[in-house]
């Protein structure tokens, strides 16, 4: 067994920077002060720098070229620190950080991994997610992973070390979906990693697939909330676990509030209540309410974003009729309304769960990236849409840097 | 001894397409490459010890599917990128 001691890079002087080739060198309207998209792709880093208007959009790199970017994010505490998990087809997962918006990269010393000699013989095969920890705990960020397993680092994504009350619970084998398979489309993987803005010991994860859990210790015991929620594949009509959640988010402003894009719906909770509604049942019929992100408005709790596709049949994944639209809820999920204005009126892609964001603009910007490699933007709250970047890879994950 | 070394990991070896690495086992052999090359073993080996999917070893014209095979004796390890679609 190579120890684990054996992953802590010492880097030595002299020794290569295996980071040269990954830099995004066209820097001409990157270093401003307008607002940037950060997007992953299959096949690497691109970043959009928009003008003030968010009107004009450049697009730069690719970073990483021929690596797999699941998801880039820019620490929203610092406005400084990116971070970006990749893979190759051939390489295993890691972690490379940036200090200067992909002028310059490193890599984790320590990147996310189960302990050598794992009860279950798990390793990561690659990074899902990411999301920073809490304000108070600068440096601190999660990683959610496939298989499902949740890692936290506090050096500001150096070096990271397992979540042990999630990933050695004793219900892990339970919940969690293992062995697990690498499978259509991306396997079993733990997302959506939601920290209480108002305590950062209360952590909700979501499994794609097993569902959504709860931690009010800091990670160290955790249990299902899931009631209420479908799970059509499941014999039982209201099981425990083994849900499906495709993203989760706890609204910054309103923190009592979770929203859901489920395999089986959409969803609003508003705790103390574990019993999530679900308010997908008020999108129209011939639309459904199966998709994979949900976005919300930073300020107004009753408003969100999702990218529905059509889950019937053999599930095809793409937007229901090849007609791609938006749709929209201002009451919290009461009702919906279709935003398709400058979408193609027919178009086959759909968007990944981490491929929708939202910006902290008034009006909102609303972003998305699609599978056929477009990135669209919104700046009216999505009355209206324009191509961003076209002929890119496959998008994995969109978001908003905040720069300091 | 020699260590060939495939195209997606030289952007740890500084591009170098031979480096070399010392060490009386497969194992041993990939720690001193990661001491030399820092970061270049967990992209070979997963935190369990096992040679990731894409990743081959080759001694002498034979594939290596056990870490703890001897190479003391050896001028040379091969380590290539596995065949795989897409």
């Amino acid at each position: 067994m190579i120890p684990a001691e054996s992953y802590r890079l010492h880097r030595m002087a002299g020794a290569p920077d295996p980071t040269a080739g990954y830099r995004i060198e066209d820097r001409d309207g990157l270093d401003g002060t307008g607002p940037k998209l950060l997007v992953g792709t299959r096949k690497g880093l691109f970043l959009l720098a928009g003008d003030d208007a968010r009107s004009r959009w450049t697009c730069h790199g690719p970073g990483f070229l021929g690596h797999i970017i699941q998801h880039a994010i820019l620490d929203p505490r610092d406005g400084e620190t990116l971070l970006v998990a990749a893979r190759t087809g051939h390489l295993g997962p890691t972690v490379f950080r940036s200090p200067d918006l992909g002028r310059t990269w490193t890599e984790a010393s320590a990147p996310p991994a189960f302990r050598p000699g794992d009860a279950h013989g798990r390793s990561v095969r690659s990074v899902f997610w990411l999301t920073p920890g809490h304000a108070d705990e600068p440096g601190s960020w999660y990683a959610g992973a496939s298989p499902q397993g949740l890692f936290r680092t506090d050096d500001g994504g150096d070096t990271w070390a397992p979540v042990d009350g999630w990933n050695d619970h004793p219900s892990w084998g339970e919940w969690a979906e293992w062995p697990d398979v690498e499978g259509t489309p991306d396997g079993s993987m733990l997302h959506s990693v939601n920290v209480d803005p108002r305590d950062p010991e209360h952590l909700y994860l979501g499994l794609s697939g097993g569902g959504v859990f709860e931690s009010t210790d800091g990670g160290a015991d955790w249990a299902p909330l899931n009631r209420g929620c479908a799970a059509d594949f499941l014999p039982d009509p209201d099981p425990p676990y083994g849900h499906d959640p495709h993203c989760v988010r706890v609204h910054p402003a309103m923190p009592d509030r979770l929203y859901m894009q489920n395999h089986c719906g959409i969803y609003r909770l508003d705790r103390p209540s574990d019993r999530w509604e679900r308010i997908g049942d008020n999108m129209p019929r011939d639309v459904g309410d199966i998709g994979f992100p949900v976005e919300l408005h930073p300020r107004d709790p009753d408003t969100a974003w999702v990218f529905p596709m059509d889950g019937t049949d053999v599930w095809p994944r793409t937007s229901p009729d090849g007609r791609p639209a938006v749709y929209r809820t201002t009451d919290a999920g009461r009702s919906w309304e279709r935003q398709d204005v400058g979408l193609p009126a027919r178009g086959w892609w759909t968007v990944k769960r981490q491929a929708m964001t939202t910006d902290g603009g008034d009006p909102v910007g609303v972003f998305f990236g699609t599978t056929s490699g477009e990135v669209w933007g919104s700046v009216d709250e999505g009355a209206t849409w324009s191509c961003l970047a076209s002929h890119l890879p496959e998008v994995y994950s969109v978001e908003v840097a905040r720069t300091a | 001894m020699r260590v060939r070394i495939p195209t997606p990991l030289r952007s740890y070896t500084g591009g170098a397409a031979n480096v070399e690495a010392d060490g009386a086992t497969v194992r041993e052999l990939l720690d001193d490459l990661d001491r030399r090359y820092p970061g270049i073993a967990f992209r070979v080996v997963d935190e369990q010890g096992a040679l990731r999917t894409h990743i081959t070893v080759w001694l002498v014209g034979e594939r290596c599917r056990d870490l703890s095979t001897p190479v003391g004796d050896l001028d040379e390890v091969v380590l290539m990128q596995a065949l795989s679609g897409g």
